[in-house]
């Protein structure tokens, strides 16, 4: 069964369709990767998914569940973590904090609300094996506002990793990371899709067709094309419209 | 927002011990200046939960310190303060609760808007219709001091000291109650939320439940500082619920400084004694604590409460942001 679709999902701002009839079906167990030009609409697609925009028009299923009308934040307690393609953190936190409020999310019902939080001691191992999954361990106390571009993409993951979703949407989540941890987060993106439904949007070809099980293409808002990285390599609709220059 | 540590708390607690004693060598008038300036500690503490913790800045806070004073006027006359006060607080938080649900839905500038025209409305129902007594305010008769069903009889002379000393310990309380709060997972979120919101609600929190709760407490403490405000005066009237005691308090939290705790606390005391000291040299009394403010708070960007933090700045970046985040 599908961890996360999503049927004829559409967007609409004024004039521009930035999602137009966009239906995708994540599992867990498969990285379905994302690519398209710039504008192609795939932030906004995560952003739908995410219940941080609503569509104009479409269905959303978690498991069974239809989520489409819920806000962001329940379709997070119900499992889908998320990172952002800008750096999106408490930025005068420290690293730590904001992994742990990651983390603590969903171990925030009414009666827990007044619980001391340094006897939280659950979200706080979630924190540091998530920081320690992306390699952040030694940043911990740092604030956040203090990292550098590519520390912060590894907050944003290790953020998504410690509110223990089963689907994980990833914006981008290795741009302007340089080439060693570039190579460690798409050996942990693997690794997560074991165990994950994952969505990755990624630019670099190289890192996509490496580690993405299925792909889906976009262009103007519309799917393109769909298939295995080896279909999508071969398919001329997509050479000519994406790849054309260096594939 | 940081909670002092145990120096802090130790200057907080010589303060208080310092304020406790003032009955022994301080003239009546002196008592209650005193009460004056516990009291817009109180309210202005009441405004930091919304504003230094939550980030919520509002314009109509003053509409429920009001409501709290005004208890006791709608309340029958000789109740104990062991009812007044907590009814204080109950109908000063349901008018939070209505006033929050609504507001709560815009941010930022919007929000400020709409807390100011909600406060003005309930500014203008005591001001303009006879529930509240009319627009020139009328007096009230105190509430009876009674502990463990014991009447304390509080003869005429003795009452500022009685008033100072209650004043002190409900601040006391307050003050406590609220660093406690912020140490649990609610205090924590709050914080989160005043950072980024947006994240905090993509990581799964309610956020607008979250700071309803916040406006409701910061509402309820208003309460209890304006039937304390009542109760020292023994009069009440609608400039009480006015915007521009919702202004003083953002004022004083902004003197005090919106990154620690007891800031507000710092910066009614330095507020009230400012107005003071202003009477006392001049009749333009507001411009100039207008313009000490100014400077102060452009001399000051963290307030009086983060006047020892540029040393420290040097070897460690941010200590506001370190010991905010700190389990
Ligand atoms: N909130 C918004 N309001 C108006 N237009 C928007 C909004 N968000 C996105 N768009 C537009 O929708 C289109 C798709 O944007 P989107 O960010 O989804 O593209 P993308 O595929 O993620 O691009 P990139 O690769 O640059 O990240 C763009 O033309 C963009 O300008
Ligand atoms: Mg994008």
């Amino acid at each position: 069964m599908s961890a996360l679709a999503a049927e004829g999902l559409t967007r609409r701002f004024g004039g521009l369709t930035a999602v137009d009839d966009v239906s995708i079906t994540l599992a867990i167990g498969e990285l379905h990767a994302v690519i398209g030009p710039n504008g192609a609409g795939k932030s906004t697609l995560v952003n739908l998914l995410a219940g941080e925009l609503r569509p104009s028009a479409g269905r959303i299923w978690l498991g069974r569940e239809e989520v489409t009308a819920w806000p962001s934040w329940r379709r997070a307690l119900a499992g889908i973590g998320r990172s952002f393609q800008r750096s999106n953190v408490m930025r005068g936190m420290t690293v730590l904090e904001n992994v742990r409020l990651a983390a603590q999310a969903g171990e925030f019902p009414l009666r827990r609300w007044l619980r001391p939080a340094a006897r939280e001691h659950g979200p706080l191992r979630a924190a540091r094996g998530a920081l320690t999954r992306v390699g952040l361990r030694e940043a911990e106390e740092r604030v956040a506002g203090t990292l550098s571009h590519g520390e912060l993409r590894l907050l944003e993951i290790a953020m998504a990793l410690a509110m223990r979703p089963t689907v994980l949407l990833l914006d981008e989540p290795l741009a302007g990371l340089g080439p060693e941890e570039g190579e460690r987060v798409a050996a942990l993106l693997r690794q997560l899709a074991r165990d994950h439904a994952l969505l990755l949007i990624e630019h670099d070809m190289d890192v996509v067709f490496a580690v993405a099980d299925r792909l889906t293409v976009m262009v103007e808002g519309r799917v393109l094309e769909r298939g295995t990285p080896a279909e999508i390599r071969a398919s001329p609709a997509v050479r000519e419209a994406y790849l054309g220059q260096g594939a | 927002m940081v909670v002092a540590g145990r120096a802090g708390h130790a200057l907080l607690a010589l303060a208080a011990a310092g304020i406790a004693t003032m009955p022994l060598w301080a003239s009546h008038y002196h008592l209650q200046l005193a009460s004056t300036a516990l009291v817009a500690a109180m309210f202005a503490l009441s405004l930091q939960l919304l504003v230094g913790a939550g980030g919520m800045v509002s314009l109509g806070h003053a509409a429920f310190f009001g409501i709290g004073a005004y208890a006791i006027h709608l309340l029958p006359p000789g109740l104990s303060v062991l009812a007044t006060l907590p009814a204080a607080a109950a109908l000063a938080g349901l008018a939070a609760a209505v006033v929050g649900a609504l507001s709560l839905r815009t941010r930022g500038f919007f929000f400020l808007m709409t807390t100011l025209a909600f406060g003005q409305m309930l500014f203008f129902v005591f001001h303009d219709t006879p529930l509240g007594g009319g627009k020139d305010g009328v007096f009230v008769t105190r509430p009876a001091l009674e502990l463990f069903g014991l009447v304390l009889e509080v003869p005429r002379r003795s009452r500022p000291a009685v008033m100072l000393w209650l004043n002190l310990g409900l601040l006391v309380l307050m003050y406590a109650g609220l660093a406690l709060l912020m140490r649990t997972l609610f205090g924590r979120a709050l914080l989160g939320i005043r950072a980024n919101e947006d994240r905090m609600r993509a990581l799964g929190y309610n956020t607008r439940r979250v700071k309803l709760a916040a406006f409701v407490a910061a509402g309820m403490l208003a309460g209890v500082a304006g039937h304390m405000q009542a109760m020292t005066e023994a009069f009440v009237n609608p400039e009480l619920l006015g915007w521009h005691r919702s202004a003083e308090g953002l004022l004083m939290i902004l003197l005090g400084g919106l990154g620690a705790l007891h800031g507000p606390i710092l910066g009614a005391f330095a507020f009230i004694g400012l107005a003071e000291a202003g009477t006392l040299i001049t009749e333009r009394q507001r411009l100039v604590v207008g313009l000490v403010i100014l400077a102060a708070v452009l001399a000051l960007p963290g307030g009086l409460a983060g006047l020892r933090l540029p040393r420290r700045e040097r070897r460690q970046p941010a200590p506001a942001a370190v010991e905010a985040a700190r389990p």
